[in-house]
């Protein structure tokens, strides 16, 4: 391993327990001995083992469920419906108060994609429990699909999840998108002299761990049952067992942390509600494994994402103006979507600092196999997105594809579109490492450019964003409307109130402000901000002072400080 | 289904089990004998995590019948290490970082002492193909083929079997 010792010398710290050295881990001796202790390797007397029916229809109502020839098959001890899941409703951010329950563990009237869950068969094997899933009689009333998020958006299009009747996850439950606006994209755009537009469109990529998803749960000591998990969030998946199985979580003792590939892919708790189910039904140790087959078609993959990208750019190759809108395939339900779409949002425009930036990001339900978690995700997709854009930027206005991501390059102390000042930037010195690595030739100038100089200062600020006449930053549609107002410059948010409520709500929540009052941010010793001005354009050669609003380190100040996001100061 | 019984040498000890006919040797190992060495991953051929040495071939479990296994001796990773004393490839992982998740450890392990039964100094080419039927979904290839030829370097003749 390489160590670029040059890079930030100022603010290294070689003296480091860990970084940088070589230490064995831990669990490298259960490992290498076979005695980790993976969530299928216990043995337990009498064990049972689950199997669930599952859908061979993308999208259908059930008309009828007929158990009864299962109930008769041999080593058949119990079935479960819909109806003996104590809490068949749930959504995983639930926990932390975000999103509405919208899946239910086994469908009860519905199914909404093809492979879901309606009846759990336990049986004393394997073969017992699959013989006996064949026999399950369900009959269904097969409804229109939707697999195409755009189609979804339409008028007229399948209703996929009940609980979100537009199709798109609703923020606050009053917001089909997440949006991001800074600056006016339109006169960026206006004032380009380069467009860029293209449309970027991924696809579902499945974890594929080598072990798959399950869990073993079995009743213990004190009337608590202890549940060996593959989670990936041990407690996160306790306490959504806790809510849909509707007991007390310090009644149930969850072991775990040694998984066996994850990914993303083993934050669902897929299996744990109906293994400890099972347990509380039988008295009887209970096991639920995915299969291959079903690990691969229904344990839920990284969603895919439908991206357009539309830049400006100046003739010197500037970027003046990104707009970015995003459609994030959820499935049938919710799962942790919502979460991506606030992730990309947060992430955009990507590692660069382009003065006007807009961009909607929308999670969009589907017939298809609910996404989750993987790997950066919300990040990753739209990274590849940007990243193919910024070729094409380069290649439209004829520059070196490298030299034009270190010009558009964001630098320390430079207003990011979300409205924080970016600090531990490094993309520069990353693609001049990329460049001499690959040896790619690229100019003396390039060479010399660093994150540390040449940000903040008129980067630093933030620019007018146009509104609508209700005061809001206007919904996509409205996009090319006239705005009627106009953000002040350097306004650091909208205060919302803390329970934002749907228009036309009739409960006795207050309603919130119809005119939402601005908080312009104002340095302490600076003027009070301009009307508005022209959006101020990245200076494409620094060798200027270090920027007045840089939170740059001084130099006493060490690696762990500077690549920190969230400790001001350092602990030693 | 009556079950019927199985025997055969494990690791050195002769052990017995009931069985469905039916049952693969995975199952019988696993649920029956408590040896969870060998893994589950997919129970097709495909991912070799499950892999065995049965009379010294190297086999995947998940596709023998136990019933086929009677009076065969079985060597799993559990029985590799002599006592406290780690076999000369299980230090070569360890030393080598050739594990994340630890999944699919066994069955590379026991692909490797097959290979290495067989062919004491393998080419690079060789390890490759003798890890070929195994995946590592952490994608810790290179780290792995890394301590199979240090291993294969720094065995002594007699530790080689």
């Amino acid at each position: 391993m390489e160590f670029r010792k040059d890079l930030f010398q100022n603010e290294r710290d070689d003296n480091l327990n860990v970084v940088g050295k070589g230490v064995q881990r831990q669990d490298m001796p259960g490992h290498v001995t076979g005695r980790s202790p993976f969530f299928d390797d216990h043995a337990f007397e009498g064990l049972l083992h689950l199997k669930v029916v599952r859908s061979p229809h993308h999208h259908a109502r059930i008309r009828r469920i007929d158990t009864s020839a299962a109930e008769r098959a041999p080593g058949v001890k119990r079935i479960l419906r819909g109806a003996d899941v104590p809490v068949n409703k749930n959504t995983l951010l639930s926990l932390i108060n975000f999103g509405k329950d919208d899946e239910p563990t086994l469908a009860v009237d519905k199914v909404r994609y093809k492979g879901e869950p309606i009846v759990a068969i336990i049986a004393e094997s394997e073969a017992q429990a699959l013989a006996a899933r064949a026999l399950v009689r369900v009959e269904y009333d097969p409804l229109p699909t939707v697999f195409d998020v755009e189609e979804a958006l339409k008028p007229g299009a399948p209703l996929v999840n009940d609980t979100y009747p537009g199709n798109t996850f609703e923020y606050h439950e009053k917001y089909d998108h997440q949006k991001l606006r800074f600056g006016d994209v339109e006169r960026g755009f206006s004032m380009a002299e380069f467009i860029v537009e293209d449309r970027y469109q991924m696809s579902p990529i499945e974890h594929a761990p080598t072990e798959t998803n399950g869990s073993i749960a079995a009743p213990e000591q004190n009337d608590r049952f202890v549940v060996h998990s593959c989670a990936q969030g041990l407690f996160f998946s306790l306490g959504t067992a806790a809510k849909i199985v509707n007991l007390d979580s310090n009644r149930l003792h969850f072991i775990g942390g040694t998984v066996g590939g994850g990914f993303g892919g083993k934050v669902d708790s897929l299996t744990e509600p109906l293994s400890i189910l099972g347990a509380m039904m039988t008295g009887r140790p209970v096991r639920y494994v995915l299969d291959r087959e079903e690990e691969m078609l229904y344990g839920s993959p990284r969603g895919a994402e439908r991206i357009y990208i539309k830049d400006g750019i100046a003739r010197d190759g500037r970027i003046l103006a990104r707009h970015i809108r995003s459609y994030f395939d959820a499935g049938a339900y919710t799962r942790l979507s919502s979460y991506a779409a606030i992730k990309c949002t947060a992430h955009l425009p990507g590692p660069y600092t382009i003065p006007n930036v807009a961009s909607d990001i929308y999670v969009v339900y589907t017939n298809r196999c609910p996404s989750t978690a993987m790997r950066g995700f919300g990040i990753t997709a739209v990274d590849f997105a940007l990243e193919v854009h910024m070729d094409k930027g380069a290649e439209a206005c004829g520059m070196d594809p490298m030299e034009f991501r270190i010009l558009n390059a964001y630098r320390d102390g430079d207003m990011k579109a979300h409205r924080r000042v970016a600090k531990n930037t490094a993309l520069i010195e990353c693609v001049q490492v990329a460049a001499e690595k690959a040896r790619w030739p690229i100019s003396e100038e390039a060479k010399r450019q660093s994150s540390l100089t040449g940000g903040g200062g008129a980067r630093a600020e933030i620019p007018a964003t146009p509104i609508d006449e209700n005061g809001r930053f206007g919904r996509p549609d409205t996009r090319n409307g006239r705005s009627t107002q106009t953000l002040p410059a350097g306004t650091m948010r909208i205060p919302m109130t803390k329970q934002p409520i749907m228009e036309g709500s009739t409960d006795n929540r207050a309603k919130p402000p119809a005119v939402p009052q601005y908080e312009p941010y104002r340095p302490a010793s600076a003027p009070p901000p301009p009307a508005y001005q022209p959006p101020p354009a990245p200076a494409p050669a620094p060798a200027a002072a270090p920027p007045p609003a840089a939170p740059a380190a001084p130099a006493s100040q060490h690696g762990a400080h500077r690549f920190s996001s969230i400790f001001g100061t350092r602990r030693r | 289904m009556a079950k019927v019984p199985v025997q055969f040498r494990l690791n050195g000890s002769d052990r017995a089990a009931f069985a469905d006919p039916a049952d693969n040797l995975l199952t019988v190992l696993r649920r029956g004998l408590n040896d969870f060495g060998p893994k589950y991953g997919c129970g097709q051929g495909t991912c070799g995590t499950c892999s065995v040495l049965i009379d010294g071939e190297l086999r995947l479990s998940c596709l023998t019948l136990a019933a086929a296994c009677e009076g065969a001796s079985i060597e799993t990773v559990s029985g590799m290490a002599d006592g406290p004393n780690l076999h000369p490839l299980q230090n070569a992982f360890m030393e080598h970082f050739a594990a994340q998740c630890g999944f699919c450890t066994p069955g590379m392990l026991t692909a490797a002492k097959a290979l290495l039964d067989r062919n004491p100094n393998p080419s690079r080419e060789e390890v490759i193909d003798a890890i070929a039927g195994n995946i590592c979904r952490c994608t810790g290839y290179e780290p792995i083929i890394q301590a199979i030829l240090s291993a294969a370097r720094g065995m002594p003749a007699q530790r080689r079997s």
